[in-house]
């Protein structure tokens, strides 16, 4: 992430954690996200760097205590620099027997599992699948248990403020946030300000909820007498000096596009409808009008980039949003925006697909679609963020490419990156420089205006309607070179495609750096998107085992950077780890003939750290003279073939999945559309 | 609309130099010498003139206009005018569509620019046939229409236009055809509305569907079976010369037209109805009257204005940003923050 120093001595073992997972589980109902977001924002005020992974069901309110209901968050967070969620938890806290069978396979070996005992009634377990109760067998034989009525506990701590039993237990979740915020010694009064705020109109369920979570902190001071229980305490990481915030990537994106129509000094004009996990971008910019956003939810995703495309052709910067159907639904509109060369934004959020597929699941599978899914030669620069902090970045970056070539961007995010919160330093919008749009408005001596005569960019003019004496007419059909009437004939569309796919080809991206480790190695992995954080560990891991091993990681995917055959080619293997089935792997042996190979998954979850130091020190034990030796994994952590899900999640759920922190919402699910 | 300065031009100055590609005889033809000759009577300015279609021979429409113009993509100029409208609301919006652009693949966008009441004039020029493709039958085809896909005859219903539009929220419908002298007046009343104003404009296709309207359009006997709609004038068609003046009376038991004889002018004594554009179930009526028993209701069937979708959103923005500032790096640092020092050992 942004914040955080990459320079930092090795980890050293034995010593006291530099970080920790901690991952809370329970039913759609019990407030886990909220849980996670308030826990999220105490560590962050901790000075601690962190990354999270929220972890929710597709189902709005699944029915309680079933598998598919259960809705996790996970955490990690240390002293040092943080890339990931983190593989395994040393933490699991399961508020019911579901919550504990779908996450206990994830958890690390001798880690804690915190259990409500409450919950683990015959009627629970049942629907749990269970046949005996996990906490009385030896089902948890080779982890640390503390299992107490938290139930009951809280029922216990708010009763002085007269709710009844179903009231009462709304306020586990405090609870168990106060227990977490002993354990890793964090201050009570953030959270005692937000209940107060969030209750402003209900004061009683404001103290209910402080008690509940008083109680929960007090009795981790008690409960370390006797059990497992320790407290830790996680140290700042170091950190850039300056202003931070948590930030998600929807959040980013959403800034980003903000700050980028201020910089093009344009109006933004955003045409969006809902889709998971997207549509936070909509609601965060139907929020922001003040800063000349209009936001338009039109009647499906044809007309949301249609109207986008109507707002850049009168002047505004034309904005879309959507995930891989609805991108697909999008399609046509997008050729008509490449034809006609207006500016436009297109973010997609991707998800599991085909069709519908995973909604609330992450995946890098439509970087095909991105780069070549149009009729006819249909070429758009793409841009992929590879974090929530970087979204931003990247939105600028697609703003100016939009304004500056006059073309359609395509912003690929991923269904982790919009709802994964991480650590930001806040930037200072004087820190970028401005790109104001140009708008053609008269004519030179002389001068016949001709709508398509194209800038050293290759840019056509930009002429808002309304503007006295530049009439003329655009379209979809192809049109003359330079005065943009109809013409068919084979020369000018042979030299307006030519002139199309240069003018793409030419955006000037900057050149391609190597992320961890030198150029001229013996193998660079290769990553694009949301794998930037596990492969930028798994890289810095094995280059601390003495692998010859670097970290190439690609933001801009078309035009892909001038340099990067080169340097792909100083390599003596190259490696591309993706959540798709090898797609970046084909466009880069497309363009650049090296014998770049593939590292896929398609599970819907993000690739383990573990995983790809697997996958590196493969490659190093085949490879003659290696002296790096042998790479620790972790077994319990690689593919579990067995199981069918590489994640060693829980087979049989047919969504335990993850998604947002719709912050400020109770709910711990979010809508699926199409 | 939107013209609060009156330009004056004449038809010359709407003329492209381009060529027309319209079949010759083709009913765009004359709808284009319409709207050519309605744009200087209303004082129209082409530079805040914008011709927006989506894809059809009616979509052709936009080339043919010196104003700004957007051919777009099947279907989907409602949506692209919404875009455009919304981005500047001062610009004047013509759009151009056809009975398959703008009822078949993009019938959703037209039900919801009409029930949004983006303020444009909608020009559906329905030639009953899909001409561009050579001949299939249309959303509007009659049952029966014999067509490269229907050898046999079409045998789906047909969508009624007028119907759809009213069905879909519009708050001004209106009929026309092509080679109407009164069309422009048509137009004119559409311009003069405020909000979505839908004209449902009969086209003779003369290559794929010749003549199909001739029933009601052909100049003879047009009297009898053209019902001219004015607002506060009785519904009356036909002439003394032509088998004697007619009326539509209102059976308020059944909630249905009558064709009734007026003697002597007398139409108050036959019981005939004045229109009234502001009624909306009268409209519905009128829009749906089958032809053959009754005549064709053209002109203005309704037209009362509703508040419009620009303005709501102008008026919700100005609500949304009152008393706000737009300062970035202040919204940048919204939320809750924290500070690392030079040695970043404090967090606060």
């Amino acid at each position: 992430m942004a914040s955080a120093a990459d320079t930092r001595p090795p980890e050293t073992a034995g010593a006291a954690p530099d970080s920790v997972v901690v991952r809370f589980a329970g039913d759609s109902g019990d407030g886990m996200q909220l849980t996670g977001g308030q826990f999220t924002l105490s560590t962050a005020l901790a000075g601690n760097d962190l990354a999270t992974f929220p972890d929710f069901p597709a189902e709005i309110r699944a029915p309680q205590g079933t598998l598919f209901g259960v809705s996790a968050f996970q955490i990690n967070f240390g002293s040092r620099s943080i890339n990931t969620a983190g593989d395994a938890p040393d933490v699991l806290i399961a508020m019911n027997p579901a919550a504990l069978k779908v996450n206990l396979p994830a958890l690390k070996p001798g880690g804690l599992v915190i259990a409500d005992t409450g919950e683990f009634t015959k009627r629970n377990l049942d629907k749990a699948k269970y046949d005996a109760n996990p906490l009385e067998d030896d089902t948890l034989a080779k982890y640390q248990v503390l299992a107490f009525d938290i139930s009951a506990l809280t029922i216990e701590a708010v009763k002085p403020f007269g709710l009844g039993n179903k009231d009462a237990l709304r306020s586990k979740n405090m609870w168990t946030l106060g227990l977490a915020l002993w354990m890793f010694d964090r201050s009570r009064e953030p959270l005692h300000a937000w209940l107060k705020q969030k209750f402003a109109k209900k004061p009683d369920i404001a103290d209910a909820n402080i008690a509940a979570l008083d109680a929960g902190h007090a009795y981790g001071e008690t409960a370390e007498l006797s059990g497992p229980l320790k407290q830790t305490h996680i140290g700042p990481v170091k950190s850039e000096p300056g202003l931070y915030r948590t930030i998600t990537g929807a959040e980013a994106v959403s800034l980003g596009l903000v700050a980028g129509a201020q910089l093009a000094e344009l109006p933004m004009f955003f045409g969006g409808y809902p889709i998971t996990p997207a549509s936070a971008i909509l609601h965060h910019l139907a929020r922001l009008k003040e800063y000349g956003v209009t936001t338009f939810q039109a009647e499906d995703e044809i007309a949301a980039i249609c109207a986008a495309i109507g707002a850049s052709y009168a002047g505004s910067l034309g904005v879309t949003s959507s995930s891989g159907p609805g991108i697909a639904l999008k399609t046509e509109a997008m050729g008509l925006a490449i034809m006609v060369e207006l500016p436009l934004v297109i973010v997609n959020s991707q998800r599991g697909g085909p069709s519908t597929g995973l909604p609330t699941k992450t995946e890098q599978s439509d970087l095909y679609q991105a780069v070549y899914g149009r009729n006819g030669d249909a070429p758009m620069p793409v841009i992929a963020c590879r974090s929530p902090s970087d979204a931003f970045d990247c939105a600028i970056e697609a703003t100016r490419i939009a304004t500056q070539y006059m073309t359609p961007v395509m912003l690929l995010t991923d269904g982790y990156i919009a709802n994964a919160a991480e650590p930001w330093k806040v930037p200072d919008p004087a820190q970028f420089a401005p790109f104001p749009a140009r708008f053609k408005d008269s004519l030179a001596e002389g001068e016949d205006f001709a709508p398509y005569a194209r800038d050293e960019k290759g840019a056509r003019p930009w002429v808002k309607p309304g503007t006295p004496g530049l009439m003329h007419r655009v379209g979809g059909i192809e049109k003359h070179a330079t005065t943009g009437n109809i013409d068919y004939s084979p020369d000018n569309h042979q030299a307006m495609t030519d002139a199309r796919a240069k003018k793409v080809l030419g955006v000037e991206v900057p050149e391609q750096d190597v992320a961890l480790g030198e150029a001229g190695g013996k193998l660079a992995v290769v990553g694009w998107g949301s794998t930037y954080g596990p492969i930028r560990q798994a890289v810095r891991r094995a280059r601390e085992k003495g692998h010859d091993v670097a970290q190439i990681h690609v933001r801009h995917i078309w035009p892909l950077p001038a340099n990067l055959g080169e340097l792909l080619r100083s390599f003596d293997r190259v490696l591309v780890p993706e959540m798709n089935t090898g797609q970046f792997k084909t466009v880069l042996r497309d363009q650049f003939l090296v014998d770049a190979e593939s590292l896929t998954k398609t599970s819907g979850q993000p690739f383990q750290i573990a995983e790809l130091e697997a996958a590196i020190a493969r490659y190093f034990d085949g490879i003659d003279g290696n002296e790096g030796g042998e790479v620790e994994v972790n077994e319990q952590q690689l593919p579990n073939l067995e199981a069918g899900h590489d994640d060693g999640s829980y087979s049989d759920a047919p969504f335990h999945g993850e998604g947002a922190v719709p912050s400020g919402t109770d709910t711990d699910s979010e809508a699926v559309n199409q | 609309m939107n013209a609060p300065v009156k330009i004056e031009t004449t038809l010359k100055d709407w003329e492209t130099d381009q060529e027309v590609r319209w079949c010759p005889g083709c009913g765009d033809y004359a709808i284009l010498k319409a709207v050519q000759r309605t744009l200087p009577k209303i004082g129209a300015d082409p530079a805040n003139t914008v011709f927006i279609s989506g894809i059809g021979c009616s979509s052709r429409f936009p080339y043919y206009m010196e104003t700004y113009g957007f051919h777009t993509i099947h279907g989907r100029a409602p949506a692209v005018a919404t875009g455009v409208k919304l981005a500047n609301p001062e610009l004047d919006i013509w759009l151009v569509t056809g009975d398959g652009d703008g009822l078949s693949i993009g019938g959703n966008h037209m039900m919801h620019v009409l029930r949004r009441n983006v303020d444009m004039q909608i020009m559906l020029f329905n030639n009953e046939i899909y001409g561009l493709t050579k001949g299939q039958y249309s959303p509007t085809s009659r049952v029966g229409t014999p067509s490269p896909s229907t050898p046999r005859g079409s045998v789906d219903a047909p969508a009624n236009p007028c119907a759809f539009a009213l069905g879909s929220g519009a708050r001004f419908v209106a009929r026309g055809f092509d080679v109407s002298k009164k069309l422009p007046e048509v137009l004119i009343a559409a311009h003069e509305h405020r909000g979505a104003a839908f004209i449902e404009i009969f086209q003779n296709c003369i290559v794929y569907n010749k003549d199909v309207f001739d029933d009601f359009a052909a100049p003879k006997g047009a009297e009898d079976r053209q019902l001219w709609l004015e607002d506060g004038e009785p519904m009356l068609f036909g002439s003394e010369k032509t088998g004697g003046v007619k009326g539509l009376r209102l059976n308020t038991d059944t909630l249905s037209f009558e064709v009734v004889e007026v003697a002597d002018g007398d139409w108050q004594a036959a019981g005939v109805r004045v229109h009234d554009t502001k009624n909306r179930v009268i409209a519905h009526l009128l829009a749906e009257l089958p032809f053959g028993p009754y005549p064709m209701a053209m002109g203005v069937l309704y037209d009362d204005p509703a508040p419009t979708f620009s303005d709501g959103m102008i008026a919700e923005r100005e609500a949304a940003t009152k008393g706000k500032e737009a300062n970035l790096a202040k919204l940048l640092q919204s939320g809750q923050t924290w500070t690392v020092d030079g040695t970043a050992q404090d967090p606060v």
